[in-house]
């Protein structure tokens, strides 16, 4: 039955999330008045990296081949403690939320020592700005987390959601909005998105997420992109839950209020990247530790709620 | 007697034999025959560690009891009392499984590279070293352990002087020892005081000791100092990055990966001692883990040095272990043997794991450093080609010190991390803001130490060479063999999580006073082994789904897309000190870095030149002050002291004569 389920939620994660980044994409042509490529697109993308070759640069070892599966293996496994469908996950146990943020730790060392790898300075710079940026939002995404886990008394995404949903804790709502928009920032900065990083382009001045997989090609290129997109997934999924109780309630209301909670999230990063201007490099470290501040302060309306 | 502890004892007893007898035997042979006596130190301590170490492992699995045995020695202190509880035990397999290994290394580390008779010095006090700190964990009164502390802190310090041409060495050995003696001080004062109006120097009698609340904080304050010194929590560890690079690297391997823990085993057998220690007490423990992890990790971040790296990163991880003991401590003062036993079994769990992950990377470090000829990262690159089975070792020890899945050290701050959140949900307010500040600055030393170990395994082994002159070759079996335990234990406490609890699980039942607190951690450990294991086997399951569609496809190599780029070298590769500057930027205030400025370009640009050299925070503003304050105080002595025997001579006989009037004036006939 596990592995039924965990089959379940692999083909969810690996089909949606490239519909995911497709309506992002689709919002940012219609608010630049554009057609725009097909919602699709990411899926035909996929299938025709997966039928090439690939060429490998002559300084890489077997840490770049094995790369892409390892990134791809641990966001997947990261899907798995996650509650896909509403109120059940194919994991689920305490703590398993650290396990969640760490897993996705594991791919991003990957990357970037794939991306050193290559001896390129090019992809040098994109590990070094990743390594900098993530090192800065880490807090943020944990402190979210952690205030999820405080309010409602349970270290397991599954039963956090669902207290939340079923039985939300009386000591307001505040500190749950306050750790929401944490995560939101955290959620902009972990998948390369404006104004931290730009995902459409490598140009020198937005080397970071997209400079690090410069040398990828074919299969493992197709690998890593749907590592990338489940990614951001995952991260719109848990922010979708955080904000939204209603998307928790077991049942089919649940999981249409959580898929409709997807598109609301798709469509605003669309109309976000649309309208805000990418953030000048040393300004994105302030922008990265307000995160972290917002889901401290967050556990400080906690604290007062709980007081009174 | 139960068999166990009958079993463990007759280990435990055999293994100190075999550690002093091989040690006395390197000693005596190493000017007969020098070759011998190297072979003989290995052989000695590995087979004691091997004993050893699997007593402790039984004892740790299946108990044991309390027993002090007094050994009746005319020693003017008196008879010793020794003994071993389930914290001994615990720490008593920490140290044999760590020196096994460093011993097994350091055969092949020092051969053709130093004289067999230095190689046996070596050995000799690298035997003394193991038993001492076997001392040190089952000394049962303040007089045994202080000899055991002070033979340790000796045989370290002539480890730390082997290469003594080197001034390096020479200056790390004498603040080493400097730093040591102070600590030393301080614990014989917590020992004083606590052994109060009887006297009596058994730590039984510690614990009833009834002191007032102002002696009571001065023993917590002697205590945090005293073994601070030793386990070098910031600011005290001005010595660590000093003088674990300087030593050979199995030496450092067993400094960092076990010895600094003998601080850590006086702190929390003194907390025990102290218990219940007051709320500030607490926090100022929490305070001193979340300052010596962010601190070490950021010094760490800085260095070009691979062992200085490496060094900070040792009081990084003494800081999370901390950060353990401290949430022990909150759950402790709140009332909850759950919280604490999950607290205090993560820094016991992370003391054991540091030990081996650290030792691995000692040791890749120490086989880099062995085929190089330098620490410089800078001037590596590409040793990965070469140094295949190093390689692996360093990136596995990189994995596992991050605290990344599927390896031991996430099990460990997974733990922490529980246990955080637990406080968080659990406790008051403050005990809550503890537990939540554990877990940001968990998370921020997470990321930054991700940083820092892509920056010094991709530097170092990945790439195109920096330079022309390396001509690595892979190390000698000997060192390979004892990688390969390494990554092998790191993988299996990783794998198997509630192996690890279970290893902890009486040390830190006991620590909390809930024999059984922890075994609630057992099944979400086990939720935590199904989820790692299914996902390595997804990674298999894509591994093979790629080179299925790779097969029978073109696949070809070519050179790295310079983005349009003509002619790139390899020196146009990001360095350790440009892959850091990023994320240094923002802290620049806390870790100070000595920039010259770069030369100014001319039109047409020749030669340029721009260094940096990485300070450290505390030494340069806390250390240097403070002892430069002290050497000008001291200053007046100089009245007295001139070097002269005649006034020396004189102030004698003034003593002598000032004795008797003062006899005479009392009325003593």
């Amino acid at each position: 039955v596990i592995a039924i389920r965990a089959a379940v939620d692999l083909a969810l994660v690996i089909g949606l999330a490239p519909l995911f980044a497709g309506i992002v994409v689709r919002t940012k042509a219609i608010c630049a008045g554009r057609r725009g490529p097909p919602i699709r697109q990411a899926y035909f993308d996929l299938a025709r990296l997966l039928r090439k070759g690939a060429v490998y640069s002559r300084t890489t070892t077997w840490i770049f081949r094995a790369s892409p599966v390892v990134v791809l293996a641990a966001t997947l496994a990261a899907a798995w403690v996650f509650p896909i469908r509403s109120g059940e996950a194919a994991f689920a146990f305490e703590g398993d939320l650290v396990l969640f943020a760490y897993l996705l730790g594991l791919a991003r060392f990957f990357t970037m020592s794939a991306a050193l790898d290559t001896g390129s300075s090019f992809e040098g710079m994109g590990a070094s700005r990743e390594a900098a940026f993530s090192a800065l939002a880490e807090p943020a995404v944990l402190l979210s987390l952690a205030v999820l886990a405080v309010h409602t008394h349970a270290i397991s995404f599954v039963d956090a959601f669902e207290t939340l949903a079923v039985a939300p804790p009386e000591s307001g709502r505040v500190a749950l909005w306050l750790a929401c928009a944490g995560f939101a920032v955290a959620l902009l900065a972990e998948n390369s998105r404006i104004p931290v990083d730009d995902p459409t382009t490598h140009l020198e001045l937005t080397m970071v997420h997209e400079v690090m997989v410069l040398d990828h090609g074919g299969p493992d290129l197709a690998l890593l992109l749907e590592a990338s997109m489940i990614k951001l997934l995952l991260f719109a999924a848990v922010f979708v839950r955080l904000a939204m109780p209603a998307a928790s309630r077991p049942g089919p209301v649940g999981g249409a209020a959580f898929l409709a909670g997807l598109l609301g999230v798709a469509a605003l990063l669309g109309l976000l990247e649309s309208v805000v201007a990418r953030l000048r490099l040393p300004r994105v470290p302030q922008f990265l530790v307000s995160a972290s501040v917002l889901s401290g302060l967050a556990f400080a309306v906690h604290w007062a709620a709980e007081v009174r | 007697v139960t068999q166990p502890t009958a079993l463990f004892g007759v280990a435990l007893v055999t293994s100190s034999a075999l550690l002093a007898v091989g040690a006395a035997g390197c000693a005596a042979l190493s000017r007969v025959r020098p070759a011998w006596s190297a072979w003989l130190g290995t052989a000695a301590t590995t087979a004691a560690c091997a004993i050893g170490g699997a007593g402790a492992l039984q004892a740790v699995l299946r108990g044991t009891r309390d027993v002090t045995v007094r050994l009746a020695w005319r020693l003017p202190t008196g008879p010793s009392l020794v003994g071993v509880d389930a914290l001994s035990a615990f720490f008593l397999l920490c140290i044999f499984v760590v020196s096994g290994l460093a011993a097994l290394y350091g055969h092949g580390y020092l051969r053709g590279h130093e004289t067999p008779a230095r190689i046996a010095t070596a050995s000799a006090s690298f035997s003394v070293l193991v038993v001492s700190m076997v001392g040190v964990v089952v000394a049962r009164d303040g007089a045994t352990f202080l000899v055991a502390w002070e033979v340790m802190t000796v045989s370290s310090f002539l480890l730390v002087v082997f290469h003594d041409r080197r001034e390096e060495a020479r200056r790390a050995g004498i603040v080493y020892l400097a730093a040591s003696q102070m600590g030393a001080v301080l614990i014989l004062a917590l020992f004083v005081v606590l052994s109060g109006r009887g006297g009596s120097l058994a730590f039984a009698g510690f614990s009833e000791a009834r002191v007032g609340a102002a002696a009571h904080s001065a023993c917590f304050a002697f205590a945090l100092l005293g073994f601070g010194l030793k386990a070098g929590f910031f600011p005290l560890h001005v010595w660590l990055p000093a003088a674990h690079p300087a030593a050979p690297s199995h030496v450092s391997a067993l400094l960092s990966g076990v010895m600094i823990k003998m601080g850590i085993y006086g702190f929390v057998r003194a907390l025990g001692w102290l218990d219940p220690v007051p709320t500030w007490a607490a926090a100022l423990v929490v305070a001193v883990g979340i300052g010596s992890a962010i601190l070490g990790v950021l010094h760490a971040l800085a260095q070009h040095d691979l062992k200085r790296l490496l060094a900070y990163h040792s009081v990084e991880n003494v800081g999370i272990i901390v950060l353990g003991i401290g949430i022990g401590l909150v759950g402790r003062s709140e009332g909850s043997p759950a919280i604490a036993s999950l607290g205090f079994g993560a820094a016991l769990l992370h003391v054991l794991g540091h030990g081996l992950f650290k030792g691995l990377l000692f040791q890749s470090a120490g086989s880099v450093v062995r085929a190089t000829g330098t620490r410089d990262l800078d001037r590596m690159g590409g040793l990965g080609r070469s140094m295949p089975v190093t390689a692996t070792a360093f990136l596995v020890g990189s994995v596992a010190i991050c605290g990344l899945p599927p390896l031991n050290g996430f099990v460990s701050e997974w733990l922490l991390y529980v246990g955080a959140l637990r406080a968080g949900a659990g406790s008051a307010a403050g005990g809550s803001a503890l537990a939540v500040a554990v877990v940001a600055s968990l998370a921020l030393v997470g990321g930054l130490a991700a940083a820092c170990f892509v920056k010094a395994y991709g530097v170092v082994f990945l790439g195109t060479p920096r330079t022309d002159d390396l001509a690595p070759t892979e190390a000698p079996a000997s060192m390979k063999v004892a990688m390969g335990f390494g990554i092998a234990l790191c993988a299996l406490l990783g794998l198997w999580p509630e192996a690890g609890v279970r290893l902890v699980s009486r040390a830190a039942g006991d620590l909390c006073r809930d024999a059984s607190a922890l075994h609630a951690a057992i099944a979400p450990a086990r939720g935590l082994a199904r989820a790692t294991a299914v996902a390595i086997a997804l990674g298999g399951a894509i591994a093979w789904a790629r080179s299925r569609l790779l097969r029978g496809r073109e696949v070809r190599t070519d050179a790295t897309w310079g983005c349009g780029y003509a002619a790139p070298t390899a020196r146009m590769q990001y360095t350790g000190a440009s892959f850091a500057a990023p994320l240094l930027a923002p802290f620049s205030p806390l870790v100070p870095l000595h920039e010259t400025a770069p030369t100014k370009l001319e039109r047409f640009p020749t030669v340029a030149t721009d260094e940096s050299h990485p300070g450290d925070l505390a030494g340069e503003h806390v250390v240097e002050p403070l002892s430069r304050g002290i050497a000008a105080a001291l200053l007046w002595l100089r009245l007295v002291q001139y070097g002269r025997i005649q006034l020396y001579l004189a102030y004698v006989f003034v003593t002598l004569i000032a004795l008797v009037v003062w006899l005479v004036a009392r009325g003593v006939p």
